[in-house]
């Protein structure tokens, strides 16, 4: 059962081997493959290579470093929006709230902006709110013990109550700062540009990733989804850091409302509808696990960049509507969460 | 007396109807003929119809909802599996050469609660058989379906011309709106079917505890399956009625958003999300409330759809309400009213 | 002598409705292993989390190393010194080895978690108890035994001065228990007290140095462990209760018991080579129709784990169970109305692999957790006595409201259920009345086998003498009936035979014809405990499992065989 080879002690009883044998590469890569935490966003990786390379055998035009990019540009909302909503799904949690706090920011954009206020301010102003509506959540899900299902379905209720409570109807924004970053293209040489939103989502997920990863904020939302009741006996903060999830969570879903504002360069109360869904696939389908402990921020940008490529092949397909992107996702959802269900099963 | 108050408004239902009849009172106050209704052709008006026929889709789910929670479960699928329903049933009768024939539209219903049936059987063994939490296992149909339903409308709006199909959602039966006559109908279907066989208690028995309910040999696979199939069907059928309302299929819109009232129904008529004792009476009341409310905010004249500010008012209320710590809090400070009680005794007896 | 590093005086904790603990003192002094002994409710666990700040005490001192302190929380317990591995192991199986070391105080710079410096300091802890392992590997990829390892080295790094270790050898196999007790005593030698809990009697006088013993929340006393005779530690920790039961007299079997010693009844379960990998060894049980049959042994010695799988709760992973009548073929005969609900059953050598299964073929376990598995609490006291009947008989054929009106009636009269009320919610009503309607519940199957694990438990004495009573009732009449209780007079009275359990196997299965509470008491303990302390009425049925069976004439049915031998370790 244990060891085959023994390191020689002296003295000392042979030490407890629980690593088997030594592996062959195939061993360690099915290892790798079958772990709940590297497993599914492999999965997720070959996935989109795969169907990047159908899609540029299939589609004239469609393998080129544009349609790549073209992936963050029109994404780059999204990508923020998983960002926030993999911390909350780390710990074991869910955000229904973030499509209607997209239409809700940029409803208080386009109106803001329109009676005059400066993007300096309104920026800033639209993240503290959504940011303290996250903190509310957060302590009714903490405090109240509320299901986060519940709780921030009641934020998704406000948020796109207030929309119509602003305007009924869809507001253009003409302001010359919001209208310049929406027309500004950063060029990359060789005839390849991107947004300035996207350098916005990537440095959001570079400071996801440090956080998560490197920091024992980070490390107690991965506590926190492996197990609070550990957690809490190991002496971590659980309280305030599942509080802050939200918080970040409602940043974030603020910061993908600003850009979703430069994209569209409107404000519409029935945006967004079932944005929620999509960040939540793409956080799944990215290899996070749905119960938490499990995931990276990068797979999530991994999953809305599936999406994406999901999206932007059936545009190149023509005959396949749009309503088959609905049936993928659903279908992809279903096997990334049976995957991760075998995954886990066979490790407890 | 006191012991009879204390009863009543221990009650699951006191709250409830108390809120009903607070938003019925206002109604009448803002507007005096609130509670008349008049036979006009032999068919029932006012306001009080106009609620109950507009609630009955989101009653009707309701009903499924509060055996699937009661389960400790969820079925976030409803509104797409509603958009199905009618999809399905308004492409077969575009489909069929005759859509006015009854008949046609006895096979058109049939067949879309059918495959509503499907759709819950589904749900019901990603839950029981592959053991997925609720929410997730319906949140991928509630994805999925949307797309399922445009698929089958082929993206468009399916108008159709139709006479049965639509006595459905606006026809009359007896001078009653057709609406809420299959509510009434659902409604006491579910409540012979749970309280008249042993469904109700093992349903019970299962969302309180579901480890001594495996114990004392209960099945809960079966259980669950039952529940999501017949919610999944409830669903269809509200789907119908929609559909019919409008005399057109809208794979996007059909549905919106009416799993979360269904929730909200069940939620604020007294059953608890954390699964066991349901009440269908609570959901009736329930859902009665959340209808009463959009037509009060409709009549006062704010936009239909901030009625979402007021209905996260109410799951907030109903929430913190519900909330251990609340409960906690309550009972605390009743023990130190009962203790500055005792003492005030005390020291007038001395 | 020195002072010790941890003094808890007068301690109480009280819960709702519950006294946990009741002036309890305890103390630790520094480079020893010290263990908590006793039984269900004895009040260890509540001892254990007021010292790690779990729970905080209700009046009492703690003081540790010289300084009075008052916990408000584990971490606050940690920063003291505390240190504790659950049995469970509270780690994180999602995180690295290292990080579930150093979570919490990870080296850091520039803000940054400093991965390196974090995984060489893990490495250097993990060296220390000799555990080869990589630092950066999933802590959910290793063994239970090398979670509890890297548990202790946590531990260590936060400069323990008190190491608690609650059960942490329950799932670990000979050699690594082996290895775990060479941590435990350097760790000893090196100055840490450290408290060591176990159901495992042969590890305590193994590893420990001083005992502190617990009963119903009250301290027994303290002892130096090489001092202590097995056999006194068990009747510390069992105690011998005075009950004022004797008018059931001492299981009046003894009358028959001249003749039937010739005559056995006949087999209804035969279970041969039995087993749980991890809960109970492999067994050998002939329960006779008619017969209560008693289990005793300590908390953990896998009394529970044993009826659990005779009630098909838990499935046997080896070894067979025979269930049958007295030629009447199998089980379920003569039952109308099951035939529907459990037209599997029939099925020839199906497997006992569910409740449910176990409760067509009429046999019923009824759980000692009473809150947990057995009460559905928001159900009525009706509901819940006709739960097990109607979902034998499938939701669509429900018993009549009729018939459920006078099954709960003549039950609440049978069993003297209060209130009296069939509409009372089961939550409202006390222990022992929920114990009776669970009792309720378990009778209205009709069961031929009636598995009772630890019936009397928390509940009050005249509720105790009434089931005690009414086991002994349904036994005269054919019944078959296991009988689990901590209390071995309760035991002794009521059973036809005895089976000992010790350190999760079945060590001796012997008749009750004029056993005592010290022979048993041997037993449990210890059978060599003859030799060593000279108990003089240490028994002679001898020990190991079967050895009661020597009295068994050859069974003379040969019930139908139920369950083929496990096909897989």
């Amino acid at each position: 059962m244990t060891a085959t080879i023994d390191r020689p002690r002296t003295g000392a009883p042979a030490p407890l081997r629980p690593g088997r044998p030594p592996r062959r590469p195939i061993d360690r890569l099915r290892d790798v493959l079958t772990s709940p935490k590297s497993g599914p966003v492999l999965v997720t990786a070959v996935l989109f290579v795969a169907v990047f390379i159908v899609g540029g055998v299939r589609y004239n035009g469609f393998f080129s470093g544009q349609v790549l990019l073209n992936l963050f540009v029109d994404n780059s909302y999204l990508i923020v929006l998983a960002v926030g909503m993999t911390f909350v799904i780390l710990t074991g949690g869910i955000d229904l709230s973030v499509g209607a706090v997209v239409a809700l920011s940029t409803m208080i954009a386009a109106s803001l902006l329109q009676t005059g206020w400066s993007p300096g301010v309104v920026i800033p102003l639209i993240l503290v709110l959504t940011s303290v509506l996250g903190l509310l959540v957060g302590l009714m899900i903490h405090v109240f013990k509320v299901q986060p299902f519940i709780a921030t379905l009641a934020a998704m209720f406000l948020a796109r109550g207030l929309c119509y409570v602003i305007s009924k109807d869809s507001i253009s924004i003409t302001e010359p700062t919001f209208v310049a970053l929406a027309v500004t293209r950063i060029p990359l040489g060789g005839g390849l540009s991107i947004t300035p939103s996207v350098v916005i989502a990537l440095a959001v997920v570079i400071v996801a990733v440090w956080v998560l990863g490197f920091t024992r904020f980070g490390r107690t939302v991965y506590a926190i989804g492996g197990s609070e009741q550990s957690g809490i006996l190991m002496g971590l903060p659980v309280a305030r850091t599942k509080v802050i999830v939200y918080v970040v969570s409602g940043f974030c879903s603020g910061l993908a409302g600003v850009l979703f504002s430069f994209y569209t360069l409107s404000g519409y109360p029935l945006t967004a509808v079932g944005t929620e869904l999509d960040a939540i696939a793409a956080v799944v389908i990215g290899g996070t696990l749905l119960t938490g402990g499990y995931g990276f921020v990068l797979g999530s940008v991994l999953g809305g960049l599936v999406l994406g490529v999901i999206q932007t092949i059936i545009t190149f397909e023509g005959t396949l509507s749009s309503w088959w992107t609905k049936i993928f996702i659903g279908a992809l959802l279903l096997v990334f969460i049976i995957l991760q269900k075998v995954l886990t099963a066979r490790r407890r | 007396m006191n012991a009879l108050l204390l009863r009543t408004v221990s009650s699951r239902l006191f709250w409830p109807i108390v809120m009903l009849l607070v938003l019925v009172l206002i109604n009448v106050i803002a507007f005096p003929d609130f509670l008349t209704v008049t036979v006009k052709d032999g068919h029932l008006f006012g306001s009080i119809i106009d609620i109950l026929r507009n609630g009955a889709p989101t009653l009707i789910i309701a009903v499924g909802m509060t055996l699937v929670i009661a389960t400790r479960g969820i079925d976030l699928s409803v509104g797409a599996v509603a958009a199905i329903s009618g999809a399905v049933a308004c492409s077969i009768l575009l489909g069929s050469s005759d859509p006015g024939n009854p008949g046609t539209v006895a096979v058109a219903v049939i067949v879309a609660l059918i495959i509503s049936l499907v759709l819950g059987v589904w749900n019901g063994f990603l839950v029981s058989v592959i053991g997925i939490q609720p929410i997730i296992a319906t949140l991928i149909l509630m994805t999925a379906g949307r797309g399922v339903a445009m698929l089958i409308t082929e993206g468009q709006i399916l108008t159709v011309d139709s006479a049965p199909f639509k006595e459905l959602g606006s026809g009359f039966w007896f001078g009653i709106p057709v609406a809420v006559v299959i509510g009434a109908v659902i409604f006491a279907v579910a409540a012979l079917l749970t309280r008249r066989t042993a469904l109700g208690m093992l349903i019970e028995s299962v969302g309180i505890n579901p480890e001594a309910s495996r114990q004392a040999g209960v099945r809960a696979r079966v259980l669950l399956f039952t529940v999501y199939a017949f919610c999944a069907l409830s669903a269809g059928i509200a789907g119908l009625i929609l559909t019919a309302n409008q005399t057109a299929a809208d794979a996007n819109n059909t549905g919106l958003f009416i799993e979360l009232d269904a929730i909200l129904a069940v939620v604020i008529g007294g059953t608890s999300l954390a699964g066991g004792r349901y009440s269908l009476a609570g959901t009736l009341v329930g859902a009665l409330v959340i209808q009463t409310l959009v037509t009060t905010v409709y009549t006062v004249g704010i936009p239909p759809i901030v009625t979402m500010v007021f209905k996260a008012a109410v799951v907030t209320a109903v929430c913190l309400l519900q909330s251990p710590t609340t409960n906690a809090a309550f009972a605390q400070l009743r023990q130190r009213l009962a203790a500055r009680t005792a003492r005030v005794k005390e020291a007038a007896a001395s | 002598m020195t002072e010790p590093v941890v003094e808890m005086s007068a301690i109480s904790i009280s819960f709702p409705g519950v006294k946990a603990l009741d002036d309890v003192s305890f103390r630790m002094f520094p480079g020893e292993v010290h263990s908590l002994m006793g039984e269900n409710g004895a009040g260890k666990s509540t001892l254990i989390k007021a010292l790690t700040g779990v729970y905080q005490i209700d009046s009492g001192s703690i003081v540790v190393d010289g300084e009075s302190v008052s916990f408000t929380g584990p971490a606050a317990a940690q920063a003291a010194g505390i240190a504790t591995v659950y049995q469970e192991v509270n780690l994180l199986p999602n995180l690295s080895v290292a990080e579930n070391i150093l979570l919490g105080r990870e080296p850091r710079r520039f803000g940054s978690i400093d991965g390196r410096a974090m995984r060489r300091r893990a490495a250097e802890l993990l060296d220390g108890l000799n555990l080869d392992i990589d630092p950066g590997s999933l802590l959910g990829s290793h063994s239970l035994a090398v979670q509890q390892l890297v548990a202790i080295a946590r531990a260590i790094d936060v400069d323990a001065k008190v190491l608690i270790l609650d059960e942490p050898t329950s799932s670990l196999d000979a050699d690594e228990v082996a290895e775990l007790f060479r941590v435990i005593r350097s760790l000893r030698d090196s100055g840490v007290a450290i408290l060591f809990v176990s159901h495992f009697l042969d590890q305590i006088y193994e590893i420990t140095d001083r005992l502190t013993v617990l009963r119903n929340g009250r301290l027994v006393g303290e002892y130096l462990t090489e001092e202590l005779l097995r056999i006194d530690l068990v009747q510390k920790m069992i105690g011998k209760e005075l009950t004022v039961l004797d008018e059931i007299g001492r299981k009046a079997h003894s009358a028959d018991a001249e003749g039937a010693a010739a005559d056995r009844p006949a087999d209804f379960v035969r279970a041969e080579g039995l087993g749980r990998t991890g809960a109970i060894e492999p067994f050998d049980l002939v329960i006779g129709e008619g017969e209560v049959i008693g289990l005793a042994g300590l908390l953990g010695s896998g009394r529970t784990e044993l009826a659990r799988i005779l009630g098909g709760i838990d499935r046997a992973d080896s070894g067979t169970l025979s269930i049958g009548g007295t030629g009447r073929g199998t089980g379920g005969t003569g039952r109308g109305g099951a035939g529907g609900g459990s037209g599997r059953g029939g099925r020839g050598g199906s497997k006992l692999r569910t409740p449910r299964q176990a409760i067509s073929r009429r046999i019923a376990y009824s759980s000692e957790d009473r809150r947990g598995e057995g009460i559905i609490d928001e159900l009525t006291v009706r509901d819940n006595i006709v739960l097990a009947l109607q979902a034998d008989r499938g939701w669509f054929r429900p018993i009549p409201k009729k018939r459920q009106e006078e099954l709960a009636q003549s039950y609440i009269q049978a069993l003297n259920i209060r209130p009296a009320n069939p509409d009372a919610l089961v939550r409202n009503l006390s222990g022992g009345n929920q114990q009776k309607v669970l009792l309720a519940r378990w009778l209205a199957i009709a069961p031929r086998l009636l598995i009772l694990d630890e019936p009397t438990r928390g509940i009050d004495i005249g509720a105790k003498a009434e089931i005690q009573k009414l086991v002994y009732t349904l036994a005269e009449n054919g019944m078959s009936v296991v009988f689990i209780s901590a209390e071995l007079e309760e035991v002794l009275r009521l059973s036809h035979r005895v089976a000992v359990l010790r350190d999760r196997r079945l060590v001796a299965d012997i008749e009750n014809d004029g056993l005592t509470v010290d022979a048993l008491l041997a037993l449990i303990a210890d059978g060599s405990v003859a030799e060593e302390g000279g108990v003089p009425d240490a028994p002679t049925a001898g020990s190991g499992p079967g050895a009661g069976r020597a009295s068994d004439p050859d069974s003379t049915t040969a019930p139908a065989p139920l369950e083929t031998s496990g096909d897989r370790r």
